[in-house]
């Protein structure tokens, strides 16, 4: 972890982005193990309604949440390409259900913007998005994947 | 990452004296049960001294101090100075009880634990008057280095019968003892030769003790510092004083083989002063007749060159130790318990992996009889044995289990002063080691109350004609894939009338109510219920068998209990071979497939609309074999899917809660039962209620592994059928997912 402080400072960062709900968004490819097809999870029950269920991934069982209805938007429609983003914050792996994933982008650290003040960083997506970066004149949106994941005490209320 | 090579030594010591007190207690019970022999009182003393040998290189005194004091007693019961009977076995027994408690303080670095001193005087005072007590004498501050000493005597015993065939008395006086008898005294030197050569000297001493008495008197003095110590060379020397009538010949007939390797010297008896330990041979002179005298011309040139040669010869303790290594550590290897679990998380892939790949050549068209097929057949038997093999390297046997049962009953059978003999069968049953771990809590409640309560009164026992000493016997065997245990005690049964009593005055059970035996020994595992009319020290402090149920059902397993009025009562816990598999009820609800333990389903059955019957405020309440409970449908319980009309017609299983009452849930179907492999959930996201666990079903589908009794309470809690319209919301996502 200490080179990836080091890059954030002065070099640059990979980013995986992918689509959700049309709009484009990024994680630090550092934090993805894996990405793979959509295959039926198994629903929780009593979970928060983004929590799709759990898949088996090669034997260990795989919380899913749905990406896009956690941070407020469109959930994808059924037979949509969808793909799950295998992330891995800590000890703890999830995977995140997105639309389809575009592109593995180099984004130098310096054009990194914090994301302004707004209202709709309140609430329940508060913390979610870390930065905001311009690329051929779309806007990339990275995730703070340690906001968007359910904390254990979250999923036992 | 550092890993402190002392810390792992000193890990490795305490679990060496784990071993040690085992064989302690077993070496005990032989003797309580006359079955001992010599060899058995050696075993004892030579697990308390290699305990006391090996806490000396760790400086833990508190430890050596103890077990000195234990070993003295166990050299006087060796040396026959005093008798081995019941009072001081049960002493002894004690004793080791008392080392337990030392060892586990000294492995925490605790505090020395209270009442070792007295356990001590206890079997201290079975020493004969005068003898050596030393519990403050300066023996065990200087002890270390003669424990040393001790050891090198010691160590070529397991090559004889007997260890104490040839006492190796240092410090006694030969010439003295051998004064008025016709004998020799022979002075005894190897060189590294005649250990290169193949020779030992145990068999020459041993040889030799069949001539006559044989006192022998080992000279440790050349021996250097360990840490100079050439295992190859020899460093030991022995003065023999053997009384015996045998002819100079016959005795030097023993060394024939040998005498070109090492210094000998021979005299009568009386003419020992002339010989000075140390002095070579060949020089000897006056009427000391050395070899060389016989045979001056093979002595001359032979010893001065094997003086000279470094050849390499192992000194006994090497020697010795080289024997005994290879078996030891083929016996156990020491294994972190996380890379068990991985390997058997890692066969649990294979199987699910393989039952893909079976589907993918089955959807292939590739024909069942093709080599293809077949030779994925073989694949999973192999998996199969392997999975097999690596549940057996979590198993253990039940032995030290039931060891600390056996002080269990000696404590609580003093403390209401009955006489209690266990006996246990089955100790080499295996089962996984968590089991083993968790057992301890409920075994131990059950053996106390069976002390406590199960077996009565001597005198009561007397009156009935029975022997005092109650008996109570403790048992494991496998049966039918599981492992039973069962706690079996010779005492009065379950006194029903009274339990009837209890169970009426604590409202457990309805006035009028008639049930048969095995329902009221069945109240006994009720929450709050207790016999004993009065608070013991051991029992009746209101944490019941309820507890003891609870426990069981969270390894998996069941409890049941057995009594015969007069005859005694029998507890039988019968629990999986492993925590990591489950017998499961695979079961329908929604379009999903559940796994509902097996140990929580007492019966299924399809509702009439006569086990039906409208309650007020709660909607409907299932009347089966007599009771009312409520019902609980399942689909709607967990959010998969609305409640369906009235129950009529559907399945239920009927579940025990853990408090006891009985509940129905409602499931669409009953797939299938089998075993289903556990896979946590907490790690990846937290507790959820209602669910246990989960597990992959063989077409890498997740079922969840469910907990009736939460999902009961839960519901209860919801107050009946009443729904939040949000709970569906997962059964929106279903259909869009889907």
């Amino acid at each position: 972890m200490s080179e990836r402080t080091s890059a954030d400072g002065g070099g640059t960062v990979e980013i995986l982005s992918f689509r959700l709900d049309g709009q484009e968004y990024g994680l630090d490819i550092m934090q993805v193990r894996e990405i793979r097809g959509w295959s039926r999870a198994t629903p929780l029950p009593h979970a928060p309604s983004y929590v799709r269920g759990v898949i088996n991934l090669r034997g260990a069982v795989l919380p899913v949440i749905d990406l896009a209805e956690r941070l407020g938007l469109e959930p994808p429609a059924a037979g949509d390409r969808a793909v799950i983003i295998v992330v891995q914050d800590g000890g703890r792996v999830t995977g995140l259900l997105v639309e389809a994933v575009s592109d593995i982008l180099v984004v130098r650290a310096d054009d990194l913007q914090a994301p302004p003040d707004l209202p709709a960083q309140t609430g329940a997506t508060e913390g979610c998005i870390a930065a905001l970066t311009v690329l051929n004149d779309r806007m990339l949106r990275v995730l703070n994947i340690r906001a968007v994941l359910p904390l254990p005490e979250q999923d036992a209320a | 990452m550092a890993i402190d090579p002392m810390k792992e030594i000193r890990a490795s010591f305490f679990g060496e004296c784990d071993e040690l007190v085992e064989r302690l207690q077993d070496a005990l019970n032989h003797m309580a049960d006359g079955t001992s022999d010599a060899e058995t009182i050696n075993d004892v003393f030579r697990a308390v001294h290699s305990i006391k040998g090996g806490a000396g290189a760790f400086d833990l005194t508190a430890l050596v101090a103890f077990a000195h004091r234990f070993e003295t007693v166990m050299d006087a019961l060796r040396s026959g100075s005093i008798a081995a009977d019941n009072a001081l076995i049960k002493g002894l027994f004690q004793a080791t009880d008392g080392l337990i408690d030392v060892i586990a303080a000294a492995r925490d670095d605790g505090p020395c634990p209270p009442g070792s001193d007295a356990t001590l005087a206890l079997i201290e005072a079975f020493l004969p008057e005068g003898a050596p007590r030393s519990p403050d004498g300066p023996e065990p501050v200087g002890f270390e280095p003669l424990a040393m000493t001790l050891q090198l005597g010691d160590m070529p015993a397991p090559g004889l019968s007997t260890a104490d065939a040839i006492q190796p008395e240092t410090g006694g006086d030969p010439a003295a003892a051998a004064s008025q008898d016709p004998g020799w005294v022979i002075f005894f030197r190897p060189h590294a030769a005649l250990y290169a050569s193949g020779n030992e000297p145990l068999l020459l001493l041993s040889a030799l003790r069949r001539l006559g008495t044989l006192t022998v008197d080992c000279d440790v003095s050349g021996l250097p510092d360990w840490a100079d110590l050439q295992a190859e060379d020899a460093y030991l020397s022995w003065t023999l004083t053997l009384i015996s009538t045998a002819a100079e010949d016959e005795v030097l007939d023993v060394f024939d083989f040998v005498t070109d390797v090492c210094d000998l010297n021979l005299s009568r008896t009386g003419e020992v002063a002339g010989v000075c330990p140390g002095q070579p041979s060949g020089k000897a002179a006056g009427d000391t007749r050395s070899w060389g005298t016989r045979t001056p011309d093979r002595q001359a040139g032979n010893d001065a060159v094997s003086q000279i040669r470094p050849a390499p010869a192992p000194v006994p303790l090497p020697q010795a130790a080289a024997d005994r290594a290879p078996s030891e550590a083929a016996a156990t290897v020491r294994v972190d318990l996380d890379r068990i679990d991985r390997l058997v998380n890692l066969v649990g892939e294979i199987v699910i992996n393989h039952a893909m790949l079976a589907q993918c050549i089955a959807r292939a068209g590739i024909d069942r009889n093709s080599d293809v097929a077949r030779g994925l057949d073989a694949v999973i038997a192999l998996t199969r044995d392997v999975q097999d093999s690596v549940m057996m390297i979590r198993a253990q046997p039940v032995k030290p289990l039931f060891q600390r049962m056996a002080r269990i009953v000696r404590e609580a059978s003093a403390a209401v002063g009955k006489d209690v003999r266990l006996v246990t069968e089955g100790e080499a049953t295996e089962i996984d080691k968590t089991v083993i771990e968790r057992l301890s809590d409920p075994l131990t409640h059950i053996i106390r109350n069976a002390v406590d309560h199960g077996l009565e009164r001597p005198d009561v026992r007397v009156a009935t004609g029975k022997s005092p000493l109650g008996t109570i016997t403790l048992r494991a065997q496998h049966r039918s894939g599981r492992v039973l245990i069962e706690v079996s005690d010779d005492g009065g049964g379950i006194d029903r009338r009274k339990v009837l009593d209890i169970a009426r005055r604590k409202g457990l059970i309805a006035d009028d109510a008639a049930p048969g035996n095995a329902e009221i020994d069945a109240l006994l595992f009720q929450p709050g219920f207790s016999t004993s009319a009065t608070v013991t020290a051991l029992s009746g402090r209101g944490v019941g068998m309820d507890v003891v149920r609870r426990a069981v059902q969270s390894l998996g397993g069941r409890i049941a209990v057995r009594s015969e009025p007069g005859q005694g009562t029998t507890l039988s816990i019968s629990l999986p071979l492993t925590l990591a598999v489950l017998d499961g009820m695979l079961v329908g609800v929604g379009d999903q497939t559940m796994v509902v333990p097996l140990t929580a389903v007492i019966e299924t059955s399809k509702l009439t609309p006569d086990d039906l019957c409208p309650l007020a405020g709660s909607g409907m309440v299932a009347r089966l074999r007599g009771e009312f409970m409520p019902l609980c449908d399942l689909g709607a319980e967990l959010g998969f899917r609305s409640p369906l009309g009235t129950g009529e017609g559907r399945i239920v299983l009927l579940t025990q809660t853990d408090d006891g009452s009985r509940a129905a849930l409602i499931v669409d179907t009953i797939i299938e039962q089998r075993q289903v492999v556990i896979k946590g959930l907490e790690r990846t996201f937290g507790s959820i209620p209602g669910v246990a666990a989960a597990t992959i079903l063989g077409d890498g589908q997740i079922a969840l592994i469910l907990d009736p009794s939460e999902i009961v309470r839960q519901s209860r809690i919801r107050g009946g059928t009443a729904r939040q319209p949000d709970e569906f919301r997962l059964s929106g996502n279903l259909q869009r997912a889907g």
